[in-house]
């Protein structure tokens, strides 16, 4: 059996992980809960969060936590755009059409990363790359702390945000009540696009949070997407304290998994898990609708 | 009729081909081509008969791919002899993805992640296991000789390739005149009322995955035999689930001729990217994302709806 | 031969059919009818096996079909339309009646060619070759029917055929009914538009928050207090009765 002093750190880590899985699997619930599509080229707009956050350190020095100002705007502006221009206009009332328009925009992305910045995987280096905090016995590196308070704390805003606001309510409406929102005269369209672009924003502070304690590659994309949809699913679509929750569970799972099976076996306690969450219990553990 | 007749005459016309071309080049296009178009038809019968989506036919190419590689490679069986086990083995994987999706009611997107996980969970298997090689893969050993499906030149692959896209052209034909294929396209249209019209739809799903499965599983086959190498990420990747949906999308959906259309379109671009371009990697990948977006948005029915469109204006 | 007896079903708390019960006979036509919300196509939905009642059972033909799949119960002799028309999209008429027919003829050839001759019965016989995407809802309302009828049903359950419809197409549509019911098929069809059922039906059940509330001919049970409770409020039949009028809802 595991020994606690090897259970435990690995425990943490998981959290720390989680936290910023949820993060990610949040920005693809409220996708959902909106606008009832699953965005397939969510791994994939990551990654280009990735990219943003690596180039603005290499090229300008741009501290990671220091790129958020620059990074949550940007990936808005691109997920307003894309919902407005691309995804918006294939869907013919088909959620397939949706996921393979997602598909095709993750085929493109990726390979635009692989001609343009080519496979090299990279990381970035600061000054606390490989520091330390101690807790409660167990050393876990200080950017993966960063990253858990850091995804937390985005997580508060965007929930203060999506309850507070007149958009947030707005957008409430239009997830609940699709017509009825259209005959109060909120503007269907733009709510729709501004939370895919919200979406995308919760990427751009993902990646600002993993970047010092992970890498960037073309396809590093692909292992988030699946893990992302187990998270939604497991915390039941469209729900916030689900995929936050969710989202702990998973980093714990493949944390503590990998520390059992190995890092690659470790990997399919998550797939097992989405299968059987879609098969078995397809609202997920919280969620009351299907 | 008159479908048949094109598909004989297509299929004579190819196979006459080597007698008159010895070009390495174009034989291999022509074999890649129909291929591909073997995988699109495949998928075809899933997706543009049948209305389910799947994002993981890699899963089902896999395992007929390892299936017949690791017969071959751990217990020296002939290649001729694994073709048929592999078919069996991907109509059977095919057939336990199948129950499971269809008896628990996943449709649309969530059948489409889900096959998605089976072809990802079988990758990482794939690559942990001893019995394929892990992630080294498995290479068939060199034979060249045609009782072990091996040939000498291309001639021979082609023949094989044109054989088992013949059998794919002529199941797409049966569905477009059988009862079972009225009743996969009542289920695609709409399940409740193909149920109301006496039609067993898990069982009519069921059969069109098995089908789908196993010429997919036959393609894999052959890739093995063709490639003489097979590793997790070629035969399990996600690359060749994108490669069997995107054919029919951009041929067009639920026709017979979609398949063969979109993997000509596709590999023609793909050809004239690289000649362009030169051999810069995710070029030809790029493109042929934006060219799904583009077919989806713009032309939900493929090229084949675009020549019906003029045809019907002509007429 | 049919014979409902004691349904319930709820979803979520709300009795959707309350403690139904029902008995067809052979080659009539009978219609249930109701405000909306009723629960008049839950029932419909029990008695086709598309939902698995709570409790009580369905017999038809003698046999016991409560909770059989819909294409067992279909196989047996009895077939629903939906309310809601879909017509399997991209199909033309003849090919969506044809996977009626198929049920019991497995050859393509004479498959079509029973669509044909059931198309001729429903008055669809000029649009054969038409797409099913083209057509009129009046004539949507007819494709529903033909391919349930191209099963060869000895039992017909229509869901809201008439709704819709204009007063013409209405009046259309009623021979094309009675002349299933001469055919051999009994049909059992809920309607919400009273006038129509009066005309068709020989025999009528009225259900009003998933109890069934009335039973008789047409003409008898929409004098009925209770019927016309539930069809125009509380206190309606005292109302009518002091003005002397007469409900025609």
């Amino acid at each position: 059996m595991l020994e606690l002093s090897i259970l435990f750190p690995s425990i943490l880590n998981g959290l720390t992980l989680g936290a910023v899985y949820a993060l990610i699997a949040l920005g693809l619930t409220l996708i959902y809960g909106v606008l009832h599509i699953i965005n397939f080229a969510h791994g994939a707009l990551l990654m280009i969060a990735l990219y943003g956050v690596f180039f603005l350190n290499a090229k300008l020095g741009v501290d990671p936590y220091a790129a958020l100002p620059v990074m949550v705007p940007a990936m808005f502006a691109l997920g307003y755009a894309l919902q407005r221009f691309v995804i918006g206009r294939a869907s013919h009332g088909k959620d397939e059409n949706i996921l393979l328009v997602t598909l095709g925009l993750t085929l493109i992305l990726e390979n635009f990363a692989l001609f343009a910045w080519r496979s090299d995987t990279r990381t970035i280096e600061t000054s606390y790359t490989f520091s330390t905090v101690a807790i409660a016995g167990a050393m876990i590196s200080t950017p993966k702390v960063v990253a858990f308070f850091g995804a937390l704390a985005a997580t508060a805003i965007l929930l203060a945000f999506i309850t507070r606001t007149d958009l947030g309510r707005a957008i409430r409406a239009v997830a609940r009540e699709r017509q009825g929102a259209k005959l109060v005269g909120i503007d269907v369209e733009h709510v729709f696009a501004m939370s895919f672009g919200i979406g995308l924003a919760c990427l751009g502070a993902a990646a600002c949070f993993l970047l010092p304690a992970y890498y960037v590659n073309p396809q590093v994309g692909n292992g988030f997407v699946l893990i992302a949809f187990t998270i939604v699913v497991l915390g039941g679509m469209g729900s916030f304290a689900g995929a936050l929750l969710g989202g702990f569970i998973i980093g714990v799972v493949e944390s503590v998994g990998g520390l059992w099976l190995g890092e690659s076996l470790g990997q399919i306690g998550i797939f097992v898990i989405f299968i059987a969450v879609l098969l078995f219990r397809p609202q997920g553990i919280f969620g009351a609708r299907a | 009729m008159k479908t048949l007749c094109a598909i004989l005459l297509l299929c004579g016309a190819v196979a006459l081909l080597p007698a008159f071309v010895s070009s390495g080049f174009v034989l291999n296009l022509v074999i890649m081509t129909l291929y591909a178009t073997l995988l699109g038809q495949a998928w075809n019968i899933l997706a543009g008969f049948g209305g389910q989506y799947s994002f993981g036919h890699a899963a089902f190419f896999g395992t007929g791919a390892y299936a017949s590689a690791a017969l071959q490679v751990h217990l020296g069986v002939n290649a001729w002899l694994c073709l048929p086990f592999a078919i069996a083995c991907g109509a059977a994987v095919g057939a336990l993805v199948g129950a499971l999706s269809f008896r628990y009611g996943l449709r649309g997107s969530y059948f489409a992640l889900v096959t998605l996980a089976f072809a990802e969970v079988l990758r990482i298997l794939a690559n942990s296991v001893k019995f394929t090689g892990g992630g080294v893969g498995l290479l068939i050993p060199l034979k060249s000789s045609s009782l072990d499906f091996q040939f000498q030149g291309k001639a021979g692959f082609l023949y094989v390739i044109l054989v088992l896209t013949l059998a794919g052209f002529l199941l797409s034909w049966w569905l477009e005149r059988s009862r079972y294929g009225a009743w996969l396209t009542a289920v695609r249209d709409n399940e409740d009322s193909a149920a109301a019209l006496g039609v067993n739809v898990f069982r009519v799903k069921l059969q069109a995955i098995v089908l789908s499965a196993a010429l997919t599983a036959a393609g894999g086959a052959f890739y093995a035999q063709y490639f003489q190498y097979i590793d997790p990420h070629l035969a399990y990747g996600p690359a060749v689930s994108v490669e069997a949906l995107l054919g029919p999308i951009v041929g067009g959906l639920g026709t017979v001729f979609g398949p063969l259309l979109g993997a000509a379109a596709l590999r023609l671009l793909g050809e004239l990217t690289r000649n362009l371009m030169g051999d810069a990697p995710g070029v030809s990948l790029m493109i042929y994302g934006a060219v799904l977006i583009a077919m989806v948005t713009f032309l939900p029915r493929g090229i084949a709806g675009l020549f019906r469109h003029f045809g019907r204006r002509a007429a | 031969m049919l014979e409902a007896s004691h349904v319930s079903v709820s979803f979520g708390g709300l009795k959707a059919v309350d403690n139904a019960s029902l008995a067809i006979r052979a080659e009539s036509i009978a219609s249930l009818i109701g405000p909306n919300g009723a629960g008049k196509s839950t029932l419909f939905g029990i008695l086709s096996g598309f939902l698995k009642p709570d409790a009580g059972s369905v017999r038809f033909l003698g046999q016991d079909v409560t909770g059989l799949a819909p294409y067992r119960i279909c196989r047996l002799g009895m077939t629903r339309t939906f309310q809601i028309v879909q017509p399997f999209a991209g199909q033309t008429v003849r090919e969506n009646i044809a996977v009626g027919s198929h049920l019991r003829r497995p050859r393509r050839r004479a498959a079509l060619a029973h669509a044909e001759s059931v198309a001729r019965r429903v008055g669809l016989a000029g649009q054969l070759d038409q797409p099913a995407l083209e057509l009129t809802l009046a004539a949507r309302k007819r494709l529903e029917l033909a391919r349930a009828l191209a099963t060869e049903p000895k039992l017909l359950l229509l869901d809201e055929v008439l709704a819709g419809l204009n007063p013409q197409e209405v009046s259309e549509m009623s021979p094309v009914i009675r002349a299933i019911r001469d055919g051999g098929v009994t049909v059992l069809m809920i309607e919400h538009v009273m006038q129509a059922v009066m005309d068709l039906s020989e025999y009528t059940w009225v259900l009003n928050n998933g109890q069934l509330i009335a039973e008789g001919k047409p003409a008898d049970v929409t004098r009925d207090p209770r019927v016309i409770e539930a069809y125009l409020g509380h206190g309606a039949a005292e109302r009518l009765r002091t003005a002397g009028g007469r409900p025609h809802a």
